[in-house]
């Protein structure tokens, strides 16, 4: 590997829900993101943009009609289907290899003008066996849920803390979607939805742009005085049969070790100053903090009832909210790695934690309770 | 007041026509007799089920086929009681992981036959670790809903 990938820009489009269409919205968001840095789309040596489409838009390769929002057109620009994070790694992957200077990654979901999340995650499941069967994203995870309360011992209590704690936080985020105090009675006495989770316990579905741009090492220097570098990557994917895997054993510590190794983090619940992790279900966070190393096997409800994953904790988890707030679904994972960014750079506004930041990690995951994980580290 | 931009309705609607493939469509004509069929790995020894033409751990293979028992051990469930667009099933209703005897996976299936009118009913008569048993449907068409649902023994 020659020199280092950095993040010199990030930009989110807002408000969470808008009436512009596709082509609007994501011309504004690439736009603001060119003049943060100042530079004009033919300054960007390539684009790599992440979308879901005919499912999660209603157009299908929707990346050939956004093209020119999004300024990919007369570039050698590509498009990843599916996990964001994947598309991150992409734009990093053709910047370390020298032939571009600099790179920008855009992910993009308007949720608020899709059916209702799970009409569209069914149709991930299989139609032969487990799709008839009603299993989608949140079953799934209600299976999964089941599980880990019964054998750790984890309370519904502390499962709905998750949905406190991060719908709180989103208060001082003005980007994100949901946006309200609640507390662990109104959490677990929202409506059910698959028992035992209840409405307040699963994500939204909300609109998303996301743009980062990446800069190889001198061009990141040279456009930005507080760079982010690209310091590890990890990815794992569990077998799709739901029957045929352990839900509270999957690939994210193969992941997280894979990331970690990378970037030479020996203890990563002490060197992790910050952490943006997806949990489309409350639970999902402590599991994932679990599998991630940053408590022990069974501790995730111990975890948050220590406060340690508090804005103002030891190690704040989803200050921006997290998918609980917003779930523009593709873009969710390239989402932390914005927020990661602004953590590290002191730019996150009212959600900024209070310890100083070095190194962070955004995780994303995506099909059935977490079938697959992607973990970055950043660092300043 | 923000001004109300216009909003296109439109509607997706694509017919497919999907193969099962010799091992599936053995496995739901299994269902149509009233047999649930798996299909054992030389290698690591497991019976997966529903059949599998190959194992992915071992990536061999698969042809060794056997009939499981239409009873088992619940390992996980849900009391599904919210609705969406195209959902599958009305609610409510419970979707569960079943470990059956003689398979070294899980099953999925509907857990039914009990009173779904409130959580505290499904409660007293199902938690991890119920034994279940199949009930099979009257029309058996060779689906996956040949099997109505399993319910506890
Ligand atoms: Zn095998």
């Amino acid at each position: 590997m020659s020199g280092r990938v950095g993040i010199v820009a990030a930009a989110e489009s807002s408000p969470a829900i808008t009436q512009d269409n596709m082509m609007d919205a994501v011309y504004k968001v690439t736009k603001e993101l060119l003049n943060k840095v100042g530079i004009d789309r033919d300054d960007v040596g390539t684009i790599v943009t992440a979308a879901s489409d005919v499912f999660h838009s209603g157009i299908s390769c929707a990346n050939s009609y956004y093209w020119e929002a999004s300024g990919g057109f007369l570039k050698n620009a590509s498009r990843q289907d599916g996990d964001s994070l994947f598309a991150f790694l992409y734009g990093c992957l053709r910047v370390l290899s020298g032939h571009f200077e600099t790179a920008m990654v855009i992910a993009l979901t308007k949720g608020s003008e899709n059916p209702e999340n799970d009409t569209v995650t069914s149709l991930y499941a299989d139609p032969f066996y487990h799709r008839p069967l009603g299993i989608n994203e949140t079953t799934a995870a209600a299976l999964q849920m089941r599980q880990y309360m019964e054998r750790y011992g984890i309370t519904a209590e502390q499962c709905a803390l998750v949905t406190v704690k991060n719908l709180r936080n989103a208060l001082f985020n003005p980007y994100a979607h949901i946006r309200k105090s609640v507390t662990v009675d109104e959490v677990l006495n929202s409506k059910a939805t698959a028992d035992p989770l209840t409405t307040l316990q699963c994500a939204p579905k909300s609109d998303g742009m996301v743009a980062v741009l990446l800069a190889a090492e001198d061009t990141a220097k040279a456009l930005t005085d507080h760079p982010v570098w690209f310091r590890g990557y990890g990815s794992a994917m569990d077998t799709y049969t739901l029957g045929d895997r352990d839900l509270l054993r999957g690939t994210l510590p193969q992941a997280a070790q894979a990331a970690y190794t990378m970037a030479r983090l020996e203890k990563p619940s002490e060197e992790v100053d910050v952490a943006e992790i997806s949990e489309p279900y409350g639970f999902q966070e402590l599991l994932w903090c679990e599998q991630l190393g940053l408590c022990a096997e069974g501790k995730g409800g111990r975890l948050i009832d220590s406060g340690t994953t508090h804005l103002d904790g030891r190690l704040p988890v989803n200050p921006s909210g997290g998918v609980l707030a917003t779930n523009p679904y593709v873009a969710r994972g390239l989402y932390r790695v914005a927020e990661a960014y602004w953590q590290i750079t002191g730019k996150a506004g009212e959600h900024q934690v209070k310890k100083s930041v070095h190194t962070a990690l955004a995780h994303s995951t995506h099909g059935f309770a977490g079938q697959s994980h992607t973990v970055v580290i950043l660092g300043d | 007041m923000t001004k109300e931009y216009r909003t296109l309705h439109t509607t997706v609607n694509l017919p497919y026509e999907l193969a099962f493939g010799a091992t599936l469509t053995r496995f739901f004509d299994g269902l149509s007799a009233e047999k649930i069929l798996g299909t054992r790995c030389p290698k690591c020894s497991r019976v997966l089920v529903p059949a599998r033409s190959f194992c992915p751990r071992c990536f061999i293979d698969l042809d060794d086929w056997v009939e499981v028992g239409q009873t088992g051990t619940v390992e996980t469930w849900s009391l599904v009681s919210y609705e969406y667009i195209g959902m599958a099933k009305t609610p409510p209703y419970i979707t569960g992981l079943i470990r059956l005897d003689g398979a070294d996976v899980s099953f999925t299936h509907l857990i039914g036959g009990i009173d779904m009118s409130s959580i505290d009913q499904v409660q007293s008569r199902l938690a991890i670790g119920t034994r279940v048993k199949a009930v099979w449907a009257t029309e058996k068409p060779g689906s996956i809903f040949d099997i109505e649902y399993f319910v506890p023994i």
